[in-house]
């Protein structure tokens, strides 16, 4: 059964430096407000895993939680570059940063791996690629056909954390929308944590909704808009100009630093995170 | 930009030329930018079955406006089907079932191989990229590749940086001895023209030009020693219909700034 604590508790208790922490959500429900809960506990030495380290990866790496980073696309979608990732890589600030770098459908396969608790994945890629001679990908040769087909190591994260609608109050989850990767991710890690918007007396089903018992889950923890800037399918929408705002506040390091202070680490919890935001967006 | 005709910008050339290239019933994988533009307007013009895939795992997404990320609501709200993503790369992408899948990249070479992942050295890079993301299975299963990007020597160089996304490798053969089931880089629109690969060599060769361009801004703008074929073609100038259309393809950002 996952304990149903707040997400500081969650954070404290279940995630530790030097940990491999996937954070997951393809574009929607991206768990913000566990990344935020993670930059103000200081959690340092991380490998970081996740298929597009957008704003969420940019935060952590630019505060210095990161060690590695495993991952298939690193931009700012829509808009352009990363700058804290780039900055990190290009100019090891405000550390070196390792890379271990995928593409989308090995680092789905490494997933759906580590899901299934098998070593490694398979698929019909990398071949001919100078991804090759940079990631950790094998060849294997099928028992059957003979053919030759890449093999990549299964992602085992220490803790898997998303962000879903809704949690009922025994922890069984559901999301719905664009369904990413999230389910794989809480089934490979040892450890979960899944940010909600809201907790409810009962589930109901929604259309392509997908469920997660609770007894698969560690911990269970409301975060009400704590997927923004990203969004949450029937609670609020994507916020484009967010996204756009982030590649100047990104930009430079110092303005980076003072955005944190104020937004991250002076704020308590995602409630007052959105309260900073909307003053802001108040005075503007 | 033209004598007769509307006026239009190089940009606008690049994707009504790639959506004039998709036929009706088409099933495409469709990223962000222009090609996400190319494919609504096919859609919205002679090709309204065509089937738009999104990597977000959105399949037969008919957004009203244009999608911000490959993961919009709109996508979600408006597709025919929404799977996971290691459902959609290995369920609907890497058996080889769509028509289309449409790239982008920072560099092309002439063989229709594609850098998305470093400028510079891969250790100490001059500028990092985004990476691989979809386009090195998209580029391996789809049955034919749209290549859209800016023609510059510095975008189409006689040696790659780093080899994210191989299009036809070292040239004829490649391919097959890889295993790929598509067929490989088929189009590759420009500012400036259209490049089709070789038939024998797969060497990327120049077939349309874009009206009011010379052969030799082609050829200027290229980084190896550009093959031009006999019969030059020239594509159309972009009809008031085309562009009109084109340009009521708005994302919710700009609907929201005008």
């Amino acid at each position: 059964m996952a304990q149903i604590v707040p997400l500081s508790e969650a954070v404290a208790e279940h995630v530790r430096d030097g940990d491999v922490v996937a954070l997951e959500g393809f574009t929607h429900l991206i768990p913000h407000a566990a990344g935020h809960e993670l930059i103000r506990q200081g959690r340092a030495e991380l490998t970081l895993v996740r298929m597009t380290p957008d704003v969420v990866y940019d935060q952590l790496i630019g505060m210095g939680c990161a060690r590695k980073l495993v991952f298939s696309w690193g931009g700012n979608p829509g808009v352009g570059s990363l700058h804290r990732l780039r900055d990190a890589v290009e100019n090891d600030w405000p550390a070196p940063l390792e890379l271990e770098e995928h593409s989308h459908a090995g680092m789905a396969a490494k997933y759906a791996a580590g899901a299934a608790a098998l070593p490694f994945g398979v698929l019909r890629g990398y071949a001919g690629t100078d991804l090759v001679e940079h990631t950790s990908v094998a060849w294997i040769t099928c028992p059957f056909t003979g053919e030759r087909l890449a093999a990549v190591r299964a992602i085992r994260p220490d803790v898997g954390i998303i962000h879903a609608q809704q949690a009922d109050e025994r922890g069984n989850v559901q999301l719905w929308g664009i369904p990413g990767v999230q389910k794989e991710t809480v089934l490979a890690s040892a450890r979960s944590i899944v940010t909600v918007e809201e907790i409810v007396p009962a589930l109901e089903p929604r259309p392509g909704g997908v469920v997660i018992p609770s007894w698969a889950i560690t911990a269970v923890s409301p975060a009400p808009g704590g997927a923004h800037p990203s969004y949450a399918h029937g609670f609020y929408d994507r916020d484009n100009a967010f996204y756009a705002r982030w590649d100047e506040i990104s930009r430079d390091r110092t303005r980076f630093q003072e955005w944190m202070q104020r937004h991250v680490l002076d704020t308590a919890d995602v409630l007052e995170y959105r309260r900073s935001l909307e003053q802001l967006e108040a005075a503007r | 930009m033209s004598g007769d005709g509307p006026a239009y910008t190089p940009e606008e050339m690049m994707a009504v030329a790639a959506a004039r290239r998709l036929e009706d019933g088409d099933t495409c994988f469709v990223g962000i930018g222009l090609p996400s533009k190319a494919a609504n307007l096919a859609r919205r013009m002679h090709a309204p079955d065509c089937v738009l895939v999104y990597e977000s795992g959105t399949i037969g997404a008919k957004p009203v406006h244009l999608p911000l990320s490959i993961g919009d609501g709109e996508l979600a709200e408006t597709a025919d089907a929404v799977v996971s993503v290691p459902e959609i790369f290995a369920y609907w992408l890497q058996p080889g079932r769509l028509d289309v899948g449409f790239l982008g990249a920072a560099q092309i070479d002439r063989h229709g191989n594609l850098n998305s992942t470093v400028i510079g050295d891969y250790g100490h890079p001059k500028v990092r990229l985004p990476g691989a993301g979809g386009a090195p299975e998209i580029g391996a299963c789809c049955k034919e590749i749209f290549v859209m990007l800016q023609q510059s020597p510095r975008t189409f160089v006689e040696r790659l940086d780093f080899l994210t996304t191989v299009g036809f490798g070292d040239g004829a053969g490649a391919r097959e001895s890889l295993g790929f089931p598509g067929a490989g880089v088929t189009q590759v629109i420009t500012d400036l023209g259209v490049l089709e690969p070789d038939p024998e060599t797969k060497e990327l060769t120049l077939t349309t030009l874009h009206p009011g361009v010379k052969v030799e801004q082609a050829k200027a703008a290229t980084g190896w020693e550009l093959r031009v074929a006999d019969a030059l073609r020239e594509e159309a100038v972009p009809t008031e219909a085309e562009l009109a259309t084109l340009r009521a393809l708005k994302t919710t950002n700009e609907e929201e700034a005008a």
